[in-house]
């Protein structure tokens, strides 16, 4: 595809990080191992994993299935310890899944109500936030609606909304808009373009949807398969606002998924 | 929709798309007092109907004229029955048959509750008693009766004991049940909120072990009902006439047509109850998005 593309060269700037100033959360990945399982039957889901996210960064991580990015996740979250190799992190963390894993006996409000409650927020200020979360996400008239009675792009709003009360410096988000329709999701791109806009997050977005980890990342980190290792990255230098079918963005998506089919192709030799 | 419709400004077309979803997700509400009826009748008749074929039937062995004698048809049961339904003694019976109802059936859910938490938290304990609180719910009840007849005595103690034996093992094991299956997912989205031990017991495994408590209350509830009207048979005290009072009555003077009202009210008695249950079953079910559009 197209290599020449000249506007696109990786120049290690990171344009975009400007645009959030005064973001304190980072994660710094060194070395890090994950084995699943003992002797024969071991599994080897990450190797050597070094990583760092920079305050305020976007970084989106892609890879094919089997590459950990998962339990990648999962060890920034803390749900999970490394082999080996040492994972840190500065900041809070939130953590938002590709289900929404919204909790059913709750409405919308209610779920997004004990995120704060579980920071121990009182009952005025919970009700206050709780209406300018379910704004930020637009979902104003929808608080009292329980999370069966709304729609998929709608409940992973709420789960957005949710993740954004417990007030994280670091978000990640492991695959979060992946069982929704397309253009849902290109909806949802823009939701969270501009609620980031306003906070200083970083986050770790995972997806193996290669044209959205470039429409929505400062950066895009390539991870191979079985075990996880990381074989490139690549700035992107696009302004925002974005279109995922804007021909910048397709252009470097084109290179990106050449990186991984040569990887893939490595891969079966 | 068109895709140079979705060329236009970005929160346009962002706009439009939420107010799409946003149709999805309206009711139509004008309708709702019709389905009420409609639902309400396709409920109701199956029930008359089966009545109706039991009675039916029962009838029709009466008429048959085996036992003639003793042997009573649904027209004198049911003329016996509403005869000691405008008596006091059957609604004191009642009355007092309910409340111990009540009672040990309370009891029965604070006990097995609080086992029911304790050992579905603390691992030691669930290998130590775990399986005791399988073994006692399939014990049958009346078991017990010599036991706790000789501790305590003819005595409305004696019948409790044996309810909330009876029904706490079920109402424990409904618990223990909803919290081994609550699900991972949710699991780890509340510890990343940051619910830790009580907060995230309170908050996210009691809501989430609910159907399944539910579930355990209900199975409870029968087996207390069942060790119950047992015991009352067992156990006659004397001045307080209670339904199994009343049935050993009747079968000391052979009243058969007695016996039998008495039989059916103990029968609707448990069937209201049991149908209080699943009136709460089907709130959380319906709370939850988990009734089937079938």
């Amino acid at each position: 595809m197209a290599r020449q593309g000249s506007s696109l060269t990786i120049t290690g700037q990171r344009s975009a990080v400007e645009r959030v100033t005064g973001a304190v959360g980072s994660v710094r990945l060194a070395s890090v191992s994950k084995v699943f399982g003992r002797g024969g039957s071991a599994v080897r889901a990450l190797d050597q994993i070094s990583l760092e996210v920079p305050p305020g960064e976007f970084t989106c991580l892609i890879g094919a299935s089997g590459c950990g990015k998962s339990t990648l996740l999962n060890l920034v979250a803390g749900l999970d310890q490394p082999t080996s190799g040492e994972v840190s992190v500065s900041g809070r963390v939130a953590l938002m899944f590709q289900e929404p894993a919204l909790f059913p006996w709750l409405t919308a409000a209610g779920n997004i109500d004990l995120a704060l409650r579980a920071r121990g927020l009182g009952r005025v200020e919970r009700r206050q936030r709780t209406a300018e979360l379910l704004d930020t996400v637009r979902l104003g008239g929808f608080g009292a609606k329980r999370p069966h009675e709304l729609s998929g792009g709608m409940r992973q709003r709420v789960a957005l909304a949710r993740a954004l009360a417990q007030d994280a410096d670091v978000l990640l988000m492991d695959e979060p808009f992946g069982a929704l329709d397309a253009m849902t999701r290109d909806l949802l791109h823009d939701e969270l373009d501009r609620v980031c806009a306003g906070r200083r997050l970083t986050i770790m977005f995972v997806t193996h949807n290669v044209r959205e980890a470039v429409r929505l990342g400062d950066r895009v980190v390539v991870l191979s398969s079985r075990p996880g290792r990381v074989i490139d990255e690549f700035a992107v230098p696009i302004e925002h606002p974005r279109r995922i079918d804007s021909a910048p963005v397709a252009e470097l998506a084109g290179r990106i998924t050449d990186r991984l089919r040569e990887e893939m192709s490595h891969g079966t030799q | 929709m068109a895709l140079n419709e979705g060329r236009g400004s970005v929160p346009a077309y962002a706009e439009k798309l939420a107010w799409l979803e946003a149709q999805e997700v309206e009711m139509p509400d004008d309708q709702r007092g019709r389905r009420l009826a409609v639902r309400a009748w396709t409920a109701l008749w199956p029930k008359v109907l089966a009545i109706a074929i039991v009675l039916a039937i029962w009838e029709l062995i009466h008429l048959s004229g085996w036992k003639k004698l003793i042997f009573p048809g649904p027209g004198g049961t049911l003329s016996d029955l509403w005869g000691q339904l405008r008596t006091g003694l059957l609604w004191h019976a009642i009355a007092i048959t309910s409340e111990r109802a009540v009672i040990g059936f309370a009891l029965a859910v604070v006990i097995g509750g609080l086992v029911g938490a304790l050992v579905s938290r603390i691992g030691p304990l669930r290998a130590a008693v775990g399986s005791l609180i399988t073994g006692l719910q399939t014990m049958p009840s009346i078991a017990w009766f010599p036991f706790a007849i000789i501790l305590f005595g003819i005595s409305t103690t004696t019948i409790l004991f044996v309810i909330v034996l009876g029904a706490a093992p079920s109402v424990a094991n409904g618990l223990i049940a909803g919290v081994d299956y609550t699900p991972p997912l949710l699991l780890r989205a509340g510890k990343m909120m940051g619910l830790r031990r009580l907060s995230l017991y309170r908050h996210l495994i009691l809501p989430a072990s609910l159907p399944a408590f539910v579930a355990g209350l209900k199975q409870g509830w029968a087996f207390a009902w069942r060790s119950l009207v047992a015991g009352e048979l067992l156990v006659a005290i004397a001045g307080q006439p209670s339904l199994g009072v009343l049935l050993s009555n009747d079968q000391d003077q052979a009243d058969m047509q007695g016996a039998t009202a008495i039989i059916i009210v103990i029968l609707i008695l448990g069937i209201i109850v049991d149908m209080l249950f699943g009136l709460g079953d089907r709130a959380i079910r319906r709370r939850w998005g988990l009734t089937g559009t079938v």
